[in-house]
């Protein structure tokens, strides 16, 4: 396959899990080489949409152009191709409880290489190195904090030398120190391999400032914007500025009022 | 070194169980391995009913060998029950095979009688004097409706 | 919406509709197991993957199996002397111990007591993996779940599940020997002799026959709940591992013992 470009391009795309449509026709573009964080509330459809770029639900309509080629027509060596150079960090990093961090992050070189164990623990050394984890190649994920087990997760992401990256919330569940510290790791992913196209599933307005060179901004399944993040800040975009914003909705008053003998006795117990 | 006990241990399990899958195929079920150390004479009955292979062949209440098969003879509707005897064990061709139960509703087995004639039964052969298996029920009602 | 309503109402076609879901999953179960067999021989690299689960399966249960073995026996002693005594025909005793545990009881219990120690952790861990992406996250990675988790548990369970059984014929036959022998005095030529003359091949190779039907339907049953926690549409999340790993085990065991009923009128 002669792709050499690994842009991905969403057009027209629908998708949804049993009959309910969650996405609705979004079109948009995450270009190779940069971070594109894509952005949205919760319940939006922005995992669903992960899921779909990942090839692990087929979508209801339109298609996602990987490097150019359409990646749900593609055979089945072809589109297996495609997905070995695709690393994806999970939620929660989804590291495999029965194993160590070690054989957790070398497992796709173990099982798709003919690499000497040797050569395959040193190889995740160095990509453990890269995440700041080195010494835990031998601990098992449950016995590492959840932002350890998601940096774990990124250097076995990170293995196979992916062309796209994508992070699925990286930032989500951690304090901010953690939290800043996987963006740099992001940063410094970018660095490292400059021709990645790393994708950031996120509702982190904080590292969307720090990280993003692309934004796409999904709102009720549909992209209310996709380019890059200054036109972003300078969108007039009613939603798209109470996003940045972070103005609520206005959270309608309860219709069924408390009867006051009601708070009465509830009081009565709480006391 | 952790792999290395996880392999000992399936090996020691396989161990153990093979163990007792060979006590089991080969010292109950009567497996052959190898070559055979006995023969096989056969002999026909009119009724061989309650015999089954793996019974007993004694001679003097020693046991000298297995029923191998029971099957029926096609040709005269008899019984044709296949003995397995130790090598070591030579029969006279005048010897009489009978069917015997232990006890009142015990098993059935094959009790050889020998003769004294000098020529031996080969591989193959076939035993011409049988006595069928006596048939209690049929003892019993001819006891209880008369005709003894 | 109104006619799909009227459907779930109706009894006749509520009978109909849950008739025609198992079948289906009958099917899926079936196919599910056929693929799983196929990616046994996906890859030599399968071998230390299968080792690993007979560690587990096999040799962990080795004590569990004894034990219980050893008690079945003696019970079975005990309640066959008493039995057979009235007859007077407690001689017998060695026939009928080892009768019923290698046509039976072996086979049934082994497979009841490694659904209840393997199965319901095949189904709790598969369906754990599932929930927290890990499934997911092994198919991105191109290393086919089935391959990587149902094959080797499968093809251990085919190999374990005879060998166990062995295991607990044999030690279940030397618990009758021990009630029935050393406790109640019959004499212990005599017991060996009895199990010696009932016992032939086709019991033995029928008993064997059983525990590898059992260890198919134990190892697929489990890996098939556990694998498709994420589909249950009476729960999510936690409560969906504990639905499917319950499932796993009342259906392999309520399974186990029809196909056991079948197996037994096809073998007499």
């Amino acid at each position: 396959m002669s792709t050499t470009t690994w842009d991905i391009e969403l057009h027209n795309l629908s998708g949804g899990y049993n009959q309910t449509r969650i996405l609705k026709g979004i079109n948009g573009s995450l270009p190779a080489g940069k971070i594109s964080v894509i952005l949205g509330g919760s319940g939006c459809g922005k995992s669903t949409l992960l899921r779909h770029i990942l090839g692990l639900n087929r979508p209801m309509e339109g298609s996602i152009r990987i490097g150019g080629h359409d990646f749900f027509t593609l055979d089945k060596s072809q589109f297996r191709k495609i997905r070995r150079r695709m690393g994806v960090l999970f939620q929660d990093g989804a590291l495999l409880g029965s194993l160590t961090l070690g054989e957790n992050v070398g497992l796709p070189l173990a099982e798709h290489t003919k690499l000497p164990k040797e050569t395959i623990r040193k190889i995740v050394l160095h990509k453990l190195g890269l995440v700041g984890l080195a010494e835990y190649i031998d601990y098992y994920p449950n016995e590492l904090s959840g932002g350890m087990r998601k940096r774990a997760g990124l250097a076995r992401a990170i293995v196979m030398d992916p062309q796209i990256l994508l992070c699925d919330e990286p930032t989500s569940g951690l304090d901010p120190i953690n939290a800043a510290e996987m963006d740099q790791l992001l940063l410094s992913m970018k660095k490292h391999f400059p021709s990645m196209s790393i994708i950031v599933v996120s509702h982190d307005l904080e590292s969307l400032n720090h990280i993003a060179d692309n934004v796409l901004v999904i709102n009720k399944g549909q992209a209310a914007y996709c380019g890059d993040l200054e036109g972003l800040q300078n969108s007039d975009d009613p939603y798209l500025k109470q996003l940045l914003s972070r103005q609520p909705n206005n959270i309608e008053q309860p219709a069924v009022s408390l009867g006051a003998d009601i708070q009465a006795e509830l009081s009565n117990w709480l006391r | 070194m952790k792999s290395y006990s996880k392999e000992t241990a399936v090996g020691i399990f396989v161990l153990i169980c093979l163990l007792c899958v060979g006590y089991l195929t080969i010292q109950l079920g009567k497996m052959q391995l190898g070559s055979s150390n006995t023969y096989i004479v056969y002999a026909k009955f009119e009724s061989a009913a309650g015999l089954r292979a793996g019974a007993g062949v004694e001679i003097a209440g020693v046991p000298v060998g297995k029923v191998a098969s029971v099957s029926l003879d096609q040709e005269n509707y008899l019984a044709e029950v296949a003995l397995a005897i130790q090598k070591d064990v030579e029969l006279g061709d005048d010897i009489i095979a009978s069917i015997k139960t232990s006890g009142l509703i015990g098993d059935k087995y094959i009790k050889l009688t020998p003769g004294g004639s000098a020529e031996k039964l080969e591989n193959g052969s076939e035993i011409s004097d049988t006595e069928s298996a006596v048939d209690i029920e049929e003892l019993i009602s001819k006891y209880v409706f008369g005709g003894v | 919406m109104q006619q799909q309503t009227g459907i779930q109402t109706n009894p006749v076609a509520a009978l109909g509709r849950s008739t025609i879901s198992f079948v289906n999953s009958l099917g899926d179960i079936f196919l599910f197991f056929l693929e799983g067999v196929r990616l046994i021989f996906s890859s030599p690299k399968q071998l230390t993957k299968i080792i690993r689960q007979m560690y587990f399966i096999g040799s962990k249960s080795l004590f569990v199996i004894s034990l219980i073995g050893i008690f079945t026996g003696m019970v079975l002693g005990l309640q066959g002397y008493y039995t057979l005594v009235k007859f007077g025909s407690e001689g017998l005793l060695g026939a009928a111990v080892s009768l019923t545990l290698i046509r039976e009881l072996g086979p049934v219990l082994t497979a009841i007591m490694i659904t209840g120690r393997a199965g319901s952790s095949m189904a709790a861990e598969i369906g754990v993996m599932r929930i927290s992406d890990q499934i997911d996250a092994l198919d991105v990675m191109d290393i086919n779940p089935m391959a990587y988790l149902v094959s080797p548990r499968i093809a251990a369970s085919i190999l374990c599940f005879p060998l166990l059984t062995a295991l607990f014929d044999v030690i279940g036959i030397l618990g009758g020997y021990l009630t029935g022998v050393t406790m109640l005095g019959i004499n212990s030529g005599v017991y060996f002799y009895r199990i010696d003359t009932s016992v032939v091949m086709a019991d033995v190779a029928g008993g064997f026959v059983k525990a590898l039907v059992f260890g198919i339907i134990v190892s697929t049953i489990s890996c098939y709940q556990g694998f498709n926690t994420h589909k249950r549409t009476d729960s999510v999340g936690p409560e969906s591992v504990s639905n499917s790993t319950t499932a796993a085990v009342v259906l392999s065991c309520v399974l186990t013992l029809v196909s056991d009923y079948v197996i037994t009128s096809f073998l007499l």
